[in-house]
Order: C-alpha cells, then sequence, then structure tokens
C-alpha cells in the first residue's frame, strides 16, 4: 500500500532520515514510535507529500507521491485522511462544519446527504452532542476526536494519526487507542501512526517501528517487537515500565 | 499546495553575502505573492459559488462594516486638518474662498484612498496576516491541502474580493466626510459659507479625480490581500512567527500604497 524506497532526508546539516525502506500492506495498523525529535512526524509528512524526500522515492499504491504533481498529487492525496497533532479544526466552524468541511468543498452532494454524512461519523467517534460547539470550547480529546471524524468523512483508504494521544490523559490515551483500532476493523482502513507512547502502540499496532537516529532499529509485531534486543528499543520499553504484553493490556482494561 | 517545506540556510559568510541573500529573498517572495495573487484573481468567477458564498459575504461586512467606525474617525478629521492648515494660510492672501476646491481635490484624489488605504492595512489587513498565520503554525492550511481544499480559493479568493469591492465603496465614503469635515472648519472657523464652500468645490473638481481615486483604492485592496496572506502563509516559529508576519503585513502594505498610490498619480496626471 505504501512504500518507502531509500528515502533520506536532511534539515540543514542534519540528516532525519537514513535510507529508510520500508512497506506497509493494506489493512494493517503501522506504528512508528520514537524519541521525540527522532523523525517520526517527518516520515508521515513524507507520506502526504508535506515533505519531499532528498533522495528515494514514496509509493502509494504503486503510485509515485513525491514526484506526483497537479491532478495526479490531488488524486493520490485523496486516498488519505489525516488527523494532525493538534486536531488542525478551522476555529470558526462548529465540529459539525468542520466534518462537513471536506464534503461540502470537494463534493456536489446535496446538503442533506453532507449532513446525514457528517452526523454519522461523529456517532462513530461519540461526539453527536457536541456538533454545534466551536473547537474552542470542547476538550483536547473530543478536538481530536472531531478531527478524525473530518478525517474519515470522504472515507478514505489510508488514515495517517500524527501522535493521537499527546496532550492527553491516559484514560483519553486509551479512549482514542481503542477508537483507531474500532475504525481499523470497521472501515477496513490502512492506519499509520505516529506516536511516543509504547501502549498505543503495542496495543492497537499490528507492526511497531521503532525510528532511531534516522533509522528503522526495530520492526516487528507487537508480541515480537516487545523482545526486541536492540539497545534502543530495550531503553524504551524500560523508560514506559513495560515488560511484557500483558502490562499493556492491563492498560487498556482500566 | 499552500504548505512549504522549512528552509534551512547556512550563516551568510559576510554582509555582501547578506545582501546577496537578503535581495534573493526578496525576489522569491514578490514572485510567491505575485503567484498567489494571480491564482486567488483566476478564481474570482468562483466568487458566488454554492462552495464559496457564504464567504465572500462574510468577509464583505468584515471588510466594509467593522471598520467604518475608525474609518468615519479617520475621514473626517483629515477633511477638517486639511481645511484648517490650507485655510490659515490662504487666508493669509485673501484666498480662504478656495479651501472647498483645495479639500475636494485633496480628498479624492489622494487622501481618501490613501487614508483609508492605511487604516483597512491597519486593521483588516494586519487581522488577516494574523490569521493566516495562525492557521499556518497550527497545521490547519497543511490540513485543507491535504484535504484538497485549496486554501487560495477557500481563503485567499473570498479576502481578494471583498477589499476590492470595499475599499473603493470606503473610499467614497472617506471621500464625502473628509467634505463635510472641510465644510465643518470653513464655517466654523474660516467664515466659509457652507453654499460658498460646496460650490467652489464641485466647481473645479472633475470626474477623472474620483474615478483615480477609485482604481488607487481597488489596487490598495488587491496589495492589502495579497501582503496579508503571503506573510501570513510563510509564518513558522509559533506565536512569534505570526507577529512577525503581522508586523511585517502591516509595513510592506504602507510602503507599497505609497510608491502605487505615486505611480498611479505619475501615471494619470503627468
Amino acid at each position: 500500500m505504501i512504500r518507502f524506497e531509500h528515502v533520506t532526508k536532511h534539515f540543514g546539516p542534519r540528516k532525519v532520515l537514513d535510507d529508510i525502506d520500508f512497506r506497509i500492506e493494506k489493512g494493517e495498523t503501522f506504528v512508528v514510535v520514537g524519541l521525540s525529535g527522532a523523525g517520526k512526524s517527518v516520515t508521515l509528512r513524507h507520506m502526504i507529500r508535506l515533505l519531499t524526500p532528498d533522495s528515494g522515492r514514496i509509493l502509494v499504491g504503486g503510485d509515485c507521491i513525491s514526484e506526483a504533481s497537479g491532478a495526479d498529487l490531488d488524486r493520490i492525496l485523496s486516498r488519505f485522511g489525516v488527523l494532525f497533532q493538534s486536531a488542525a479544526l478551522l476555529q470558526w466552524l462548529t465540529v459539525l462544519d468542520n466534518v462537513c468541511l471536506p464534503l461540502r468543498q470537494k463534493t456536489r452532494l446535496p446538503e442533506e446527504k453532507i449532513l446525514a454524512l457528517a452526523r454519522e461519523k461523529l456517532a462513530l467517534v461519540g461526539l453527536s452532542h457536541a456538533e454545534d460547539l466551536l473547537p474552542a470550547n470542547i476538550s483536547g480529546g473530543m478536538r481530536k476526536r472531531a478531527g478524525l471524524a473530518r478525517a474519515i468523512v470522504t472515507s478514505p483508504e489510508i488514515v495517517l494519526y500524527d501522535e493521537p494521544t499527546s496532550g492527553l490523559d491516559p484514560l483519553g490515551s486509551r479512549q482514542i487507542d481503542r477508537l483507531i483500532d474500532d475504525l481499523r476493523r470497521r472501515l477496513s482502513v490502512t492506519s499509520v501512526v505516529v506516536t511516543h507512547d509504547l501502549y498505543s502502540a503495542l496495543g492497537i499496532g499490528t507492526r511497531v517501528a521503532l525510528l532511531y537516529e534516522g533509522r528503522f532499529v526495530a520492526c516487528a509485531p507487537p508480541e515480537e517487537f516487545i523482545r526486541s534486543t536492540h539497545p534502543a528499543a530495550r531503553g524504551f520499553l524500560r523508560a514506559q515500565g513495560i515488560e511484557t504484553m500483558e502490562d499493556v493490556r492491563k492498560a487498556f482494561q482500566e | 499546495m499552500i504548505t512549504r517545506e522549512p528552509e534551512f540556510w547556512d550563516a551568510p559568510a559576510n554582509p555582501f553575502a547578506a545582501f546577496g541573500r537578503a535581495i534573493v529573498q526578496t525576489c522569491r517572495g514578490t514572485g510567491r505573492g505575485l503567484m498567489l495573487l494571480f491564482g486567488a484573481l483566476l478564481r474570482t468567477p468562483f466568487a458566488f459559488s454554492r462552495r464559496n458564498r457564504r464567504d465572500v459575504l462574510e468577509q464583505l461586512y468584515v471588510a466594509g462594516f467593522k471598520s467604518l467606525a475608525v474609518v468615519s474617525v479617520v475621514a473626517l478629521f483629515t477633511g477638517m486638518i486639511l481645511a484648517l492648515q490650507v485655510g490659515l494660510e490662504l487666508r493669509r492672501y485673501g484666498q480662504e474662498t478656495n479651501i472647498g476646491m483645495l479639500v475636494c481635490i485633496a480628498m479624492l484624489r489622494e487622501m481618501g484612498p490613501f487614508m483609508t488605504g492605511l487604516v483597512v492595512a491597519a486593521s483588516v489587513g494586519s487581522a488577516i496576516a494574523a490569521q493566516m498565520g495562525t492557521m499556518t503554525v497550527s497545521e490547519e492550511i497543511a490540513a485543507l491541502d491535504i484535504m484538497g481544499i485549496s486554501p487560495v480559493r477557500y481563503l485567499v479568493m473570498p479576502r481578494l474580493v471583498a477589499l476590492a469591492v470595499m475599499m473603493p465603496l470606503l473610499t467614497v465614503y472617506t471621500d464625502i466626510l473628509g467634505i463635510l469635515g472641510g465644510a465643518v472648519v470653513g464655517a466654523t472657523q474660516l467664515g466659509i459659507s457652507t453654499t460658498a464652500y460646496f460650490d467652489n468645490a464641485f466647481r473645479y473638481a472633475v470626474n477623472k479625480d474620483l474615478y483615480v481615486g477609485l482604481f488607487k483604492a481597488f489596487l490598495f485592496g488587491l496589495i492589502m490581500v495579497t501582503v496579508s496572506c503571503h506573510q501570513g502563509f510563510a509564518a513558522t516559529e509559533g506565536a512569534v512567527g505570526v507577529g512577525r508576519a503581522t508586523r511585517r503585513s502591516v509595513i510592506v502594505s504602507f510602503l507599497l500604497i505609497l510608491i502605487i498610490g505615486y505611480f498611479v498619480t505619475r501615471l494619470f496626471y503627468q
């Protein structure tokens, strides 16, 4: 579905991505973890052409997004839904209008159909009661859920989540995690999640990849990832107090 | 896409390199600003389409009515100051009856569009730059780009249409209030009857004075929106960057209003 071919990226003299090469299969939830500044969001931004690689290329279902432009780029981007770290809701629109926005601006659907679709997605993320509120008047977790409803309202094939649980309390984080997992099951979307929350990563990921010094030093299903012997992975697991998958399950049950 | 990759520059080796880089960056900024303007102009036929109608009407309201109070005060006092200064000088030569003509022509040709431009650039233009800057640093512009919603059509074009329409209308309003302010000063400070003032004012003013002033106002509207949106979209580094973009948008708009105003005057009155 998504393939990175020997992608390298520099920010000034600093090498952020160092010849990374991986593929994400259709229907999986691929989670990128790493320390702050490791290049997780940079990886995500390459997938939607907010950044272009210095070398290498990125393919989305056979189309090279890193070299596409114009209508081709629009067509590839239409396959994505993105939940930004800040949710990126337009502040002067209500939650409902934010979710309606892509349909109003990009389709010729009648208004009743647009409202019905938006309300359906808001119900899916549990925000039916907040449709008339402005983003400034709702909590951080609700904002993320509204952003998620907007990201999926056009029924994308791939949903990208940039730090979906950052700034949320543990309960709010687990709620978002369950939502991501639930959406993957119900909508059969391919998900790419960037986070530094290993509980989230191991709880929802079908594969977890650790980005360290611009390279993936560990990339495996959660059960294997937790047994990784790489010092960076061990340190990361230890820092978050995770020893077995049982710790992760407990966190999700709480 | 409006969203741009962050740029990294090495520190310039010497003052000449720094000067050269400043020139290159100014040229790039000008090019991007012009591309933004042409992009928005190309989309103006969609101004009253189903998608954009609401935004355009809202921006017409914001640009026109919300700056009305401050424009009124500035216009009235511009006319009054002009009448007082000119009137006191003319009185020395017994020519104070001519203040009507001088105030009217000055307002129509220069002071009307110029003062309106400054007020609107400082109020509406700075607000546009701050809004675009905040949207840029909080990734709202990137979100629009990814959703396939053109920020030029959704955000820039409605503001361009609003200021292109409202600037000439506000200028007419400024002209009227300025001339009335002059009449008040003429009657109360210089002893010139309002009949004599208006008779003198409209005897010498010609239609061209009004049209050139309105043309200037229209150009100033385009300049303000282009500069404000361009500076906003270029904002980086959070709140500091938004503040910097807002300040730059006001400064660049003021300078361009002065410079373009001069060249338009030269073009029509040489």
